[in-house]
C-alpha cells in the first residue's frame, strides 16, 4: 500500500513536511555527524582500554581476523581486543540504538514526548522478571543438584518484557481498538505493581542476591560477549528495518489517533507493530545489559531539537544517536576507574538527568517538542 | 508543499539503506567469530604466581598475614584490610562486579577470588584469557576459616606458612571454645547494622552477625528473620536483647548510647537497663579471616564483663 498517493493523507501533512523540509540542511548535517561520531567512538572503544595496547596492534589483530591471518590472532592482546572489546562495543550500538528507538516510538505512539519503555512498565515488568530469576531462581532449585542455568536471567527478562507488554495491550484493547490513553495510565499500574513486586522480592533476599539486584538495575556491558550478540542482534536489527514501516504512520498519528484513521491508516496495525517491536528491543536489551537509564529520552530530544519531529528521518538518527551515546558512556564507564569499572547506568543517567531537567526548563519558553 | 515533502523522501531511503548495510555487516562479523572463541588460550600454570589479584577482601588479609603482599598486584574494593592494601594496589572494583579487561590489565599469574565473585561473564572470559583462576569459598565458620586460609596459601605457593596461619588460627579457635563453655548464662545479642530514617536493620540467622555471635558465645535475639532484616519497635521489645551490638564506622556517625537507649525500640529493653551497647569495627568483627578468633574474643569480653575474660594465649603471626 503506497500511503503517499492518497491525496488527503499528503495535504495533511503538507504542514509537518515544510517544517522538515525547512531544515534539510540541518538534517543532512546532523545524519552525517551522528555517523561521523559513532565511527569516531567506536574506533576509539576498540582503541582503548584497561588493557594499554599500540593503535597499530590493534589495527593489526583487527586486519588479521578479516584476512584470517590466524598467528597473529592468540595472546592476550588479541582476546582483549576479538573477544572483550569488539563484542562490547558492537553490543553497546546494537543496545544504544534499541533503547533510543524505543523511545522515540513510544513518545510518537502516545504522542507525549515524556513517554519511554520505563514509563509503560516494559523495563519494570523486564526487572521484576530478573529479580524473580536472582532472588528465586537459587531457591527453587536448592537441594535438587541443580544449578540454575546461565542463560535464566536474560530468558527471564526478556519474557517478563513480553508479559508486561502483553498484559497491556490487552487491558487498554477493547473490542479490537487501543486507547493510547487508557495504555498510558495501565503502564503506570502495571510499572508500580512490578515495582513492588521487585521490591518484596529484594526484601527477602539474602544479602549476595541483593547486591546482585543493584548492580544488575545499574547496567553493564560487562557482560558483552559474541553469543551474546547473536542473540540480541536478531531481535534488535528487525527493529531498525521496520522502520520505514511505521515513520510515516506515527508522523499522521501527531495528528490524532481518530484524524490518521480518518487518512486510511491501518492505525491499529501500527500502533501493534510498534509496541511488539518495542517490548522485543526492550526485553533483549534489558536481559543482556541490565537497566541502562535515559537513552530512550535523552536521544530522541537531541535529535527532535536538530532536525524536528519528522518520524521518517527521527527514528533512524535516533537509533544512530542511541548507538553513539551508549559507546560514548561506555569508553567513559570502562577508563574513568580502570582497572574497575562504572556501572554503565550510573555514566548514562549522569548525563541524561541533567540534560533532562534542561530540557524542562527550556520548554517554558519553547512552543513542543 | 507536496514537492517538499518528496525532496525529503530520498534522503530517507538512503539512511535506511545505509542503517540496512550496516545492521547486516554487525550479524555477519558476530557469526564469524563465533565458530573460534577456544583460539586464544595460552595456559601458564607458574609454581609460585608472581603477580596475584585478589578479589574478597579475606583473600588480601591472608596474602598480607603471609608476607605475601610484594605478590599481590591488584584487590578488590572489599579488601579494606590493612588499610594500606586499597592504597597501594589498584582497585580492581566491587568484588561481584568485576572487569575482565580491567583484571587482565594488571597481567595476573593468579587471580584469586572468593566463590561468590562474579560476574560469570568476566570469569569466563578471565578462564579464555588462559589466567590462572583459583576459587576460595568464603565459609563463615572456625572451619571455613581456617581451611580458607590453607586454601588461600596452596594456591599462591606459600602452603607451609599458611599451614602455620591455619594452625595457630584453629588453636584459638579452640582456646575460644573453651572460654565459651565456661561462660555463665548466655546473653541474647542484636546486630543492628543500621538506624537509617528510624529503620532499624538487624542481623538475623544465616548472617555474618549471626555466626560471630555465636562464636562469642552469644545467642542471636534477631534469629527470627533471615539475614539483614528491618525489625519493627514492636519486635525488638519482644526480642528482649541483653546487649546491642553495632559497627564503627559503617558509614554513618557512631550512635551514641545514650541516644540508641532514648529509642522507644531499645528504651525497654534489658540492653537499655545495663547500658549495654557494644561497638567495634565492622571489618575486625565480620571479616571471618585469622583475626576472627580475636574479634570473637573481644566481643565474648564485651557481652560477659563480670566474667574476665582472659586475652587469647596463642601467637598471632605466621
Amino acid at each position: 500500500m503506497t500511503l503517499a498517493a492518497r491525496p488527503g493523507e499528503l495535504a495533511a501533512l503538507s504542514s509537518l513536511a515544510a517544517f522538515a523540509a525547512g531544515r534539510r540542511r540541518q538534517a543532512v548535517l546532523a545524519v552525517v555527524g551522528v555517523t561521523l561520531l559513532c565511527l569516531v567512538l567506536a574506533i576509539v572503544a576498540t582503541g582503548q582500554g584497561a588493557v594499554q595496547i599500540a593503535p597499530a596492534r590493534v589495527a593489526e589483530i583487527l586486519m588479521a581476523k578479516l584476512s584470517g591471518q590466524g598467528e597473529l590472532l592468540t595472546g592476550r592482546d588479541a582476546l582483549v581486543v576479538l573477544n572483550i572489546r569488539l563484542p562490547r562495543v558492537l553490543l553497546a550500538m546494537l543496545i544504544g540504538a534499541a533503547l533510543a528507538i524505543s523511545g522515540a516510538l513510544m513518545q510518537g505512539l502516545f504522542r507525549n514526548p515524556l513517554a519511554d519503555p520505563g514509563l509503560v512498565g516494559v523495563s519494570a515488568g523486564a526487572g521484576l522478571a530478573a529479580a524473580t530469576t536472582i532472588v528465586l531462581g537459587d531457591r527453587l532449585l536448592a537441594g535438587t543438584g541443580f544449578k540454575l542455568p546461565f542463560a535464566a536471567l536474560p530468558v527471564g527478562a526478556f519474557c517478563g518484557g513480553l508479559i508486561s507488554t502483553l498484559a497491556l495491550y490487552l487491558i487498554a484493547t477493547r473490542q479490537g481498538r487501543t486507547s493510547v490513553a487508557t495504555m498510558l495510565l495501565a503502564g503506570v499500574a502495571l510499572g508500580a505493581l512490578a515495582g513492588s513486586l521487585t521490591g518484596l522480592l529484594a526484601f527477602i533476599s539474602d544479602d549476595r542476591q541483593l547486591r546482585d539486584l543493584t548492580f544488575w538495575s545499574l547496567g553493564s556491558l560487562g557482560g558483552a560477549s559474541w553469543a551474546k550478540l547473536v542473540i540480541v542482534a536478531p531481535i534488535v536489527l528487525p527493529l531498525l528495518l521496520a522502520v520505514p514501516l511505521l515513520a510515516r504512520g506515527l508522523n499522521a498519528l501527531m495528528l490524532g489517533e481518530a484524524e490518521a484513521y480518518h487518512l486510511g491508516l491501518p492505525v491499529q496495525r501500527i500502533k501493534g507493530l510498534t509496541i511488539l517491536l518495542v517490548a522485543l528491543a526492550v526485553g533483549a536489551s534489558v536481559a543482556t545489559a541490565g537497566v541502562i537509564g535515559f537513552v530512550g529520552i535523552v536521544v530522541p530530544h537531541l535529535i527532535r531539537l536538530a532536525i524536528g519531529p519528522d518520524h521518517r528521518l527521527l527514528l533512524p538518527l535516533s537509533a544512530l544517536g542511541g548507538a553513539t551515546l551508549l559507546v560514548g558512556a561506555d569508553i567513559a564507564a570502562r577508563l574513568i576507574v580502570a582497572p574497575a569499572e562504572l556501572p554503565i547506568g550510573i555514566v548514562t543517567a549522569a548525563v541524561g538527568a541533567p540534560f533532562f531537567l534542561w530540557l524542562l526548563l527550556r520548554r517554558a519558553n519553547h512552543v513542543d517538542l | 508543499m507536496a514537492g517538499r515533502n518528496a525532496l525529503l523522501a530520498p534522503a530517507a531511503r538512503r539512511l535506511n539503506r545505509r542503517e540496512l548495510g550496516a545492521a547486516l555487516a554487525l550479524t555477519l562479523i558476530a557469526a564469524i567469530d563465533l565458530t573460534s572463541p577456544a583460539s586464544f588460550v595460552t595456559r601458564s600454570f607458574a609454581q609460585t604466581p608472581e603477580r596475584i589479584v585478589a578479589a574478597g577482601g579475606v583473600i588480601t588479609e591472608v596474602l598480607y598475614a603471609l608476607g605475601l603482599q610484594d605478590r599481590l598486584v591488584g584487590v578488590d574494593s572489599t579488601s579494606q584490610f590493612p588499610a594500606e592494601a586499597l592504597k597501594d594496589k589498584p582497585n580492581i572494583g566491587y568484588v561481584r562486579a568485576l572487569s575482565a579487561e580491567g583484571v587482565l590489565s594488571l597481567r595476573p599469574s593468579l587471580v584469586m577470588a572468593i566463590t561468590s565473585a562474579g560476574p560469570p561473564d568476566a570469569i569466563s572470559l578471565l578462564n579464555e584469557a588462559g589466567v590462572r583462576l583459583a576459587r576460595i569459598p568464603d565459609d563463615m565458620s572456625a572451619e571455613g576459616v581456617v581451611t580458607k586460609i590453607e586454601a588461600i596459601g596452596a594456591v599462591a605457593g606459600a602452603a607451609e606458612p599458611a599451614r602455620r596461619l591455619a594452625a595457630q588460627t584453629k588453636a584459638r579457635f579452640d582456646e575460644l571454645a573453651t572460654l565459651r563453655t565456661a561462660l555463665p548464662a548466655k546473653r541474647r545479642v542484636l546486630f543492628v547494622l543500621s538506624l537509617q530514617n528510624g529503620r532499624i536493620m538487624v542481623g538475623g540467622r544465616n548472617s555474618s552477625a549471626d555466626a560471630i555471635i555465636d562464636l562469642a558465645g552469644g545467642i542471636n535475639a534477631a534469629a527470627a528473620v533471615e539475614g539483614y532484616k528491618t525489625m519493627t519497635d514492636e519486635a525488638i521489645i519482644a526480642a528482649a536483647p541483653d546487649a546491642i551490638l553495632m559497627m564503627r564506622n559503617s558509614g554513618n556517625h557512631d550512635t551514641a548510647t545514650e541516644a540508641l537507649f532514648a529509642l522507644p525500640a531499645f528504651s525497654q529493653t534489658p540492653a537499655a537497663a545495663q547500658r549495654a551497647h557494644i561497638v567495634m569495627d565492622g571489618l575486625y568483627l565480620l571479616g571471618f579471616g585469622p583475626r576472627t578468633p580475636a574479634a570473637a574474643r573481644d566481643l565474648m569480653a564485651a557481652l560477659y564483663p563480670g566474667a574476665a575474660i582472659p586475652p587469647l594465649k596463642t601467637a598471632a603471626a605466621p
